[in-house]
């Protein structure tokens, strides 16, 4: 029956537990084996025996930072190492009580600080499409996992491009909601204006099923508000009257390949029935300039907690107080989330406030705008995922800046906040390519509904999976 | 009470003094997390995952907070911010979990109030710190080996509250301590209780040549826990300042610590190591925007405010304005004599009296709720003085009864046998008085009316002071002509 | 661009240690991402207004109604010095 399951969406697992022909805990048992039998570096830790709860839906693995009570929780972190939180947080908790048993905690970039998961306290993850490149970041795991056959689904989170790039990278379905669309307690902060947790899938009904599993106003996050009515499962098979508008086919560094399939794609929006436009973001390419300003200022605050007081590994020092600090956080931080700490802090401190933080907010104003005007012609902005496909482990990590362009086509959805879907649409070099879909602010049905359709007709083979 | 200018080449400065109050408000809950406030309480035993600053979590403002910051922001007559933000100010310490102080900086709740004729600079809010306890032998930092966080207090809803550097002396900056302790307290916003800490004063402190408008360099004084310390530690470094400024010296920005014990200043923190808190807005919290149902709601709270109470016991009762002023910005004084002349308003005076020399000077720093004295007997002990049933000197000794045991005043008076004297009982002892001084007698017929005195004086010694002198003196006379 | 004394202060601030030796290769590496950065200032940024929350929410505020602590154990049992009551740390200041 491995075989089988394997074949089946998490939807048709579900069918089959609510039919009887599948057992909760059968399941749980074969997606267990599979996640420990990972060798991607895909987890950081698998449960071994099932978890309270109903099993009525197929296990979920779970971004290393979502906090589960009595769980390691490390962010992908050492200055975490060994953390076991004493609550859960309230996405994990809605899976929980819909009837998804936590299957294991997925790898990820330290504290989600990159787009190859090379920055994991805990090693690299592999690609299961090519075991020499990158499942992309920062939720490179949960990717992965998914696209290997080691996860029925996933959750993972976005803040620059975290979920939809990885899974445009490995081949799979990635979502990142509406910024409050889903509750952001006890997920472990990045940037707090930009992070949300969305799923990574084999396909858009997985993720259409998870995203209402996920979403909802929470008293715990202030800044959450749930999206608005219904939220029918994706069924459109055309997109007569939509208008999709592209951007981003000029950039110099998109691979060609990469251009190919977005055009092919393109093509198959006409066929059935959608019309296609080049459109402008007139401020879309200073994205990644404001973005490296806000996130690593939000997130020089953010890790200011782990000090090795409360919890998490303590360095020795030299007994004093900040010896203890330094000494604590120079030994648990990476040299990425040390680089991005410097330079927020930079940017926040005394005299530089208005040239960076200050301008960047500014840029993050004029870039939701340039999505507005947009939205007033077409009812999607789409375009690569990204530039290229998975690159080579260690290709770029001599040079941090070519690695942060490399989010250039992910960063504008959460500096404007809205949602944004990554769906395989192809192969270049045999490698995976992401087409992304951009709607307004809680267009998340509209946006499933339109990739369900190109889904459909685009019939993209995952990876094989043994 | 000290003043400011002692020595005389001192005259020629003039302090100028700003003061920075912290308010702990007596929510239930703290600032940002469902954990309840408590004080005394066994260590760590009233923190959560959020309060502790764990992963993940993230803050929610108490409503019931906002609500008392907003009360407070209108009994000082502020313009309320449309829409304030909270801001987050990073620096590192044991105390402060996140690593960053959640607080209001460039938008604050309210601005531009005023208590009194101090004008109020801003009002805003934000979370305490935690508790660190320095193991070793003395309790002040420097020295200490080890310390011990609790978090029972981290994250307890703050009000702070910067006036704009309006006093001109120690003395001027405790009676707004005090004025504003009164108001708040009368508010039920705040235990305002300094030694338990729900009320912190710092001060900044310059001085100026007297007439200039010119603001010389100003330092803070940190965290002085009475109005008596605050007032000798302004003064102390007043005279500092001014000893440098004599000695053509320059006064260095720096934050410093009092010492009433020994009355020295220790610098805490100098200009250099002034921090750099990298402010920037909370992004995990949304602006605080006043409906008009949230003012109204802190507008109908609001009770009678000391200022106010004085003014109408003035009016109304006719008392004098210290007097109102001393009742009223003691609540507790205040409502202890409003129900004391609740019924009997024609006594309003001297249960005023009665409570602002005689209650107050036998209280001393006692509180009026640790005593067994009830308004109402306090009224018919003033009433039985002012009736002349009996003497103000029997009215005192009834006094110190009631505040120790309490009980009807009439009966204390019948127990004690400091009833008036008859006059059927006084004719006997003033007979005999006047039989005993026949040369007081004398002196009177030969018209020296004051030698009167040595007869009266007997018969009151004879009464130990129960007798009414006039009666006893119009009774020696007639006797006498007669 | 930033300065070696610059990049010592920032670490100082976040309480992270760069070598001496390290100094200029991390000035080096900053500098260059700042200089991309910087390509903001290419626009015009007249009047327009900054954008912190993209959420347009106002008074999302919690009923004063207490919720039930950890229990002191629990809140403890994570960290690496701990007295029975406490978190234990070097006094400030002190060294
Ligand atoms: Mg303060
Ligand atoms: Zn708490």
């Amino acid at each position: 029956m491995s075989e089988e399951l394997l074949g089946l969406t998490a939807a048709e697992q579900a069918e089959r537990i609510a039919a009887g022909e599948l057992g909760a805990e059968e399941a749980f048992e074969f997606w267990r084996d599979r996640a420990a039998g990972d060798d991607l570096g895909a987890y950081l830790w698998v449960a071994e025996d099932a978890p309270e709860g109903a099993g009525t839906l197929p296990p979920i693995a779970v971004k290393d930072l979502f906090c589960v009570k009595g769980v390691p929780s490390q962010a992908g972190s050492r200055i975490l190492e060994g953390y076991r939180p004493p609550y859960t947080a309230t996405s994990v908790r809605n899976l929980q009580e819909a009837g998804a048993r936590v299957l294991g905690k997925t790898n990820q970039d330290e504290f989600a600080m990159g787009s190859s998961n090379e920055n994991s306290g805990f090693g690299p993850v592999q690609n299961p499409w090519d075991r020499e490149r990158v499942p992309g970041g920062s939720s490179g795991g949960s990717a992965a996992a998914v696209a290997a056959g080691r996860a029925p689904w996933a959750i993972g989170t976005d803040t620059g491009g975290s979920i939809r790039q990885p899974a445009s990278l490995c081949g799979i379905v990635g979502l990142k909601p509406t910024y409050g669309a889903v509750s952001r307690y006890g997920m472990i902060a990045f940037a707090s204006s930009l992070d949300q947790c969305g799923p990574l899938t084999r396909d858009v009904t997985d993720a259409a099923i998870l995203l209402r599993h996920l979403h909802g106003k929470d008293p715990c996050d202030s800044t959450s508000l749930g999206i608005p009515g219904e939220l029918p499962l994706p069924s459109a098979e055309r997109l007569d009257g939509l208008r999709f508008g592209v951007w981003g086919m000029e950039e110099a560094g998109l691979e060609p390949g990469v251009a190919e399939a977005v055009n092919a794609t393109l093509a198959c929006v006409e066929e059935l029935g959608g019309s296609v436009e080049q459109i402008e973001l007139p401020n879309a390419k200073h994205g990644i300039a404001a973005y490296y300003v806000i996130a690593p200022a939000e997130a020089s605050a953010n890790l200011a907690r782990y000090d090795g007081v409360r919890y998490g590994p303590r360095a020795a020092g030299d007994g004093d107080l900040t010896s203890l600090y330094e000494e604590t956080r120079d030994d648990g931080f990476g040299e990425e989330v040390k680089r991005r700490i410097m330079i927020g802090t930079y940017a926040l401190s005394s005299g530089y406030y208005e040239a960076y933080y200050g301008t960047a907010q500014k840029v993050r104003t004029k870039i939701a705008q340039d999505f507005s005007a947009a939205f007033e012609k077409v009812d999607f902005v789409v375009s690569p995922t990204s530039a290229t496909v998975a690159f080579k482990l260690g290709e770029r990590t001599a040079d941090p800046l070519a690695m942060y362009l490399s989010d250039y086509y992910t960063v504008p959805m959460p500096l404007a906040g809205i949602p944004a879907v990554s769906i395989p649409c192809g192969l270049s070099e045999g490698l995976p390519v992401g087409f992304q879909i951009a709607g307004p602010a809680f267009s998340e049905a509209r946006i499933l509904d339109a990739a369900h359709a190109l889904e459909k007709s685009i019939r993209f083979e995952g990876v094989p999976v043994g | 009470m000290t003043t400011t200018v002692t020595e005389p080449e001192s005259r020629i400065y003039e302090p100028v003094i700003g003061v920075e109050i912290h308010v702990q408000l007596k929510t239930r809950t703290k600032m940002f997390c469902g954990c309840a406030l408590s004080f005394g309480d066994e260590p760590n035993t009233h923190v959560c995952p959020i309060c502790l600053g764990h992963p993940g979590t993230l803050p929610a403002t108490n409503a019931e907070a906002v609500h008392f910051a907003l009360m407070i922001a209108m009994a000082f007559e502020c313009e309320i911010a449309p829409r304030s933000i909270f801001h987050r100010k990073n620096y590192f310490y044991p105390d402060l979990p996140k690593g960053y102080q959640i607080s209001q900086y460039d938008i604050p709740l309210a601005t531009a109030g005023r208590l009194g004729d101090v004008r109020i600079h801003r009002v805003h809010m934000e979370e305490d710190a935690a508790k660190l306890t320095h193991t070793g032998s003395s309790g002040r930092i420097h020295g200490a080996e080890a310390s011990v966080v609790d978090f029972n207090r981290g994250g307890t809803p703050l009000v702070e509250i910067v006036t704009e550097p309006d006093l001109r002396s120690a003395s001027e900056a405790a009676d707004f301590g005090r004025l504003l302790q009164a108001t708040l307290r009368r508010m039920g916003v705040s235990d305002v209780n300094m030694e338990e800490g729900s009320l912190r004063m710092d001060a900044n402190v310059s001085i100026r040549p007297t007439g200039t408008a010119t603001l010389g360099t100003k330092t803070e004084l940190k965290n002085m826990n009475s109005f008596r310390f605050l007032e000798r530690g302004i003064d102390a470094e007043i005279r500092r300042q001014e000893e440098i400024l004599r000695k053509g010296g320059e006064v260095d920005q720096e934050t410093l610590h009092y010492d009433p014990q020994s009355g020295n200043l220790s610098t805490l923190r100098s200009k250099e190591e002034a921090h750099d808190y990298r402010y920037f807005p909370e992004p995990d919290l949304v602006p605080v925007a006043p409906t008009e149902e949230m003012l109204g709601r802190a507008r109908s709270a609001l009770p009678e405010l000391p200022a106010a109470r004085a003014e109408r016991l003035e009016r109304d009762l006719e008392l004098p304005a210290e007097t109102a002023r001393l009742l009223a910005f003691r609540s507790e004084w205040g409502d202890f004599f409003e129900s004391a002349v609740d019924s009997r308003r024609e006594l309003a005076h001297n249960v005023a009296n009665w409570t602002t020399n005689e209650l107050t000077s036998r209280l001393g720093d006692r509180e009026l709720a640790d005593t067994r004295l009830e308004p109402a007997a306090f009224a018919q002990l003033v009433e039985l003085v002012a009736e002349k049933k009996i003497s103000a000197g029997a009215g005192r000794e009834v006094l110190d009864v009631l505040i120790e045991e309490g009980g009807d005043p009439a009966a204390v008076v019948e127990a004690k046998g400091l009833g008036r004297a008859e006059s059927g009982e006084l004719e006997g002892i003033v007979d005999r008085a006047i039989a005993e001084n026949p040369d007081a007698v004398e002196k009177i017929r030969a018209g020296k009316g004051q030698a009167i005195g040595a007869i009266v004086g007997a018969v009151m010694r004879e009464t130990k002071g129960r007798a009414d002198g006039g009666e006893v003196q119009r009774m020696i006379s007639e006797r006498i002509r007669a | 661009m930033i300065e070696r004394d610059q990049v010592l202060h920032v670490a100082k601030l976040a309480r992270l240690r760069v070598s001496h030796d390290e100094v200029d290769k991390v000035a080096g590496e900053l500098s260059k991402i700042l200089e991309h950065v910087e390509t903001m200032n290419e626009l015009d940024l007249e009047g327009v207004q900054p954008t912190s929350h993209v959420v347009d929410l106002t008074n999302v505020l919690r009923e004063d109604v207490p919720r039930p602590s950890l229990d002191r154990d629990t809140a403890l049992e994570q960290a690496s010095d701990a007295t029975a009551t406490g978190f234990r740390v070097p006094s400030p200041g002190a060294s």
